[in-house]
């Protein structure tokens, strides 16, 4: 059965616009005119216990609003959505207390509490029973190795500490699906290494359902067994990473290393991408010419030192689907 | 649904605002200079007028009352809501498993009393007990007229402190609803001349005095300082308090009936 039922999803945003200069300004006194911004159109989608989804898509795609209309903060245009059976926005108490919320721009810890007073305001604002309370607790300090930053107000911590310690403070009432909205944004790269382990660990051995929206696609390709991209509000598509990965990816790359500068270098079944003196990067379908045909073309007509197979980086698949479907940023 | 998250928060906070001493230490020294430019004033003030409605005494008393509760008087929203107004932090309250309402309100209470505990006691051994030692001991700030008044100005103080929480949620409210804090700092110049900062409340004209007893700002200082001294005394301290109940239940019931609406309608746009 399903856990998430989002079903026509829509949400409008209306800002304010006002016509340039003094004029405008005085017009705009009488009479607002108001811009409307559709942030979601008829997005759907469902999402079993314990999956790992990965929300991708441009910058002003829809991902951060579909996150807040889950997680109960925004109500929809229009549209149904349940979450464990609960309408987010209209059983927002009974809601939030079984969710997990980081918001890798925002906190929700006290700025000018040690840690662990933040974790002790938490334990009462959720109502967590005590004895849960030290056993969580524990186990998300061990995890996150978070020990010796308890003692330490938030504002003085480093933004990779801050972050362990959000999640920490997500976790600490036990919540059946976690929400991370880019939370590896501006880590180093252990910081994030270490935070895509902890989710995995967290999603594998407690079942706990993450849904997860990034840029970095790295994140996505450590993390997400399902993959949803979206563009200009709309579900442009709802797939398995590797099904994903496969179709745009109808191509792969040979990078050749000529023994000499020879003039002809065109081959039946690639294009040429790029070239560097000797060095030459083609661009080739597998499923119209297999690697080693091309291959044996190359080595047949030239001198070679050396020859690799490679797949376009997931940054350079995203960006063309992104292109194919119209979805950048207008 | 028990109190514990509402303590919880008001137990930090309260303790919180308890570290900015540097702050509560000008605090006291502008409140303790105030307090005696004011006197002076209404001492010249008196000493060219007839029979008023308080004694000089009375008058002092009141001053430096007003002075050591400064605290009380809801002139700003919540500071952090404020800046979350501006932010878009303020959606992110609505993660918390809790009434947004109740929330507010026991932040704002324990801010209030929290201020105003740093406050008052300094101002009290200034006025009242240094001051005496002085050749100013005429301007010193009096002790209340009888226990029963004492037990009173106890009880009314606490409604003040509810009071003014009430009207810091509206504060906040319209701070959210309008998306700008500047929006709230209108209502300041009222709380100042409605409360009886400027001038006690019953040195105004007697045609105002049933609708100065009446609104709701008169409950935030000039109510429970008439008490303390005795000035609203037996079936009009009754009144006062009930004035003072009637204000908190209705500022109560719209702040809570607003905040819904404006939280159903509010929008979020980009992270």
């Amino acid at each position: 059965m399903a856990q998430i039922n989002v079903e026509n999803l829509c949400k409008t945003y209306h800002v304010g616009v006002r016509d340039p200069g003094l004029g405008g300004a005085l017009r705009g006194l009488f009479q607002r005119r108001v811009r409307e911004i559709v942030a979601l159109d008829k997005v759907s989608f469902s999402l079993a216990r314990g999956e790992l989804l990965g929300f991708i898509g441009p910058n002003g795609a829809g991902k951060s609003t579909t996150i807040k209309i889950l997680s109960g903060i925004l109500r929809p245009t229009a549209g149904r959505c349940e979450v464990n059976g609960l309408v987010p926005w209209e059983q927002r108490i009974a809601h939030v207390a079984r969710i997990g919320v980081v918001f890798g721009q925002r906190t929700q810890l006290w700025w000018d509490l040690p840690i662990i007073e933040s974790f002790e305001l938490l334990r009462d604002i959720y109502r967590v029973d005590a004895t849960a309370f030290m056993r969580t607790k524990d186990r998300l300090i061990d995890m996150l190795k978070i020990a010796p930053l308890l003692d330490t107000p938030l504002r003085q911590l480093s933004l990779g500490q801050r972050m362990r310690c959000e999640i920490a403070a997500a976790l600490l009432h036990g919540p059946e699906i976690l929400f991370l909205d880019e939370p590896t944004i501006g880590l180093d790269a252990v910081s994030k290494l270490a935070l895509r382990e902890f989710v995995k660990e967290l999603n594998r051995t407690e079942g706990v359902t993450v849904i997860l929206t990034t840029h970095d696609m790295h994140d996505i390709e450590a993390l997400a067994k399902r993959v949803i991209i979206i563009g200009n509000g709309k579900l442009l598509r709802d797939s398995s990473f590797e099904s994903m990965r496969s179709e745009v990816l109808g191509e792969r790359r040979l990078f050749v290393d000529f023994a000499a500068d020879n003039g002809d270098i065109a081959i039946d079944g690639a294009t040429i991408r790029a070239r560097d003196g000797r060095s030459v990067e083609y661009a080739f379908d597998p499923a119209r010419t297999a690697a080693h045909t091309l291959i044996s073309r190359i080595a047949a007509s030239h001198d070679v030192v050396d020859i690799r197979v490679e797949d376009p980086k997931i940054e350079e698949v995203i960006a063309r689907f992104y292109t194919l479907h119209g979805a950048v940023e207008s | 649904m028990t109190a514990l998250p509402y303590l919880a928060i008001l137990r930090a906070r309260f303790v919180l605002m308890l570290q900015y001493r540097a702050a509560a230490w000008a605090g006291v020294g502008t409140q303790f200079w105030f307090g005696a430019i004011r006197v002076l004033t209404l001492v010249a003030f008196y000493a060219g007028a007839g029979k008023q409605p308080l004694n000089l005494p009375q008058v002092v008393t009141y001053i430096w009352l007003g002075q050591a509760f400064l605290a009380m008087l809801p002139w700003a929203p919540d500071a952090e809501i404020a800046a979350g107004v501006e932010s878009g932090n303020v959606g992110y309250e609505r993660l918390k498993p809790v009434d947004t309402y109740l929330l507010w309100f026991a932040r704002a209470l324990a801010w209030r009393a929290a201020n105003t505990s740093l406050r008052a006691g300094p101002v009290f051994v200034l006025a009242a007990l240094v001051l005496p030692l002085t050749d100013m001991a005429d301007w010193r700030w009096r002790l209340p007229s009888s226990p029963t008044a004492a037990t009173l100005f106890v009880v009314s103080i606490t409604l003040t402190a509810l009071l003014s929480s009430a009207i810091t949620v509206l504060l906040n409210i319209v701070t959210t609803a309008v998306r700008t804090p500047r929006a709230a700092s209108f209502l300041m110049g009222f709380t100042n001349l409605f409360s009886g900062l400027v001038l006690p409340l019953a040195l105004f004209p007697d045609w105002a005095q049933p609708f100065l007893l009446w609104q709701p700002f008169a409950g935030l200082a000039d109510i429970p300082y008439r008490i303390y001294f005795g000035a609203l005394a037996g079936p009009m301290a009754a009144k006062g308090l009930a004035a003072q109940a009637l204000w908190i239940i209705v500022l109560a019931l719209i702040g809570r009936w607003w905040l819904d609406r404006v939280m159903a309608r509010i929008d979020m746009q980009g992270s």
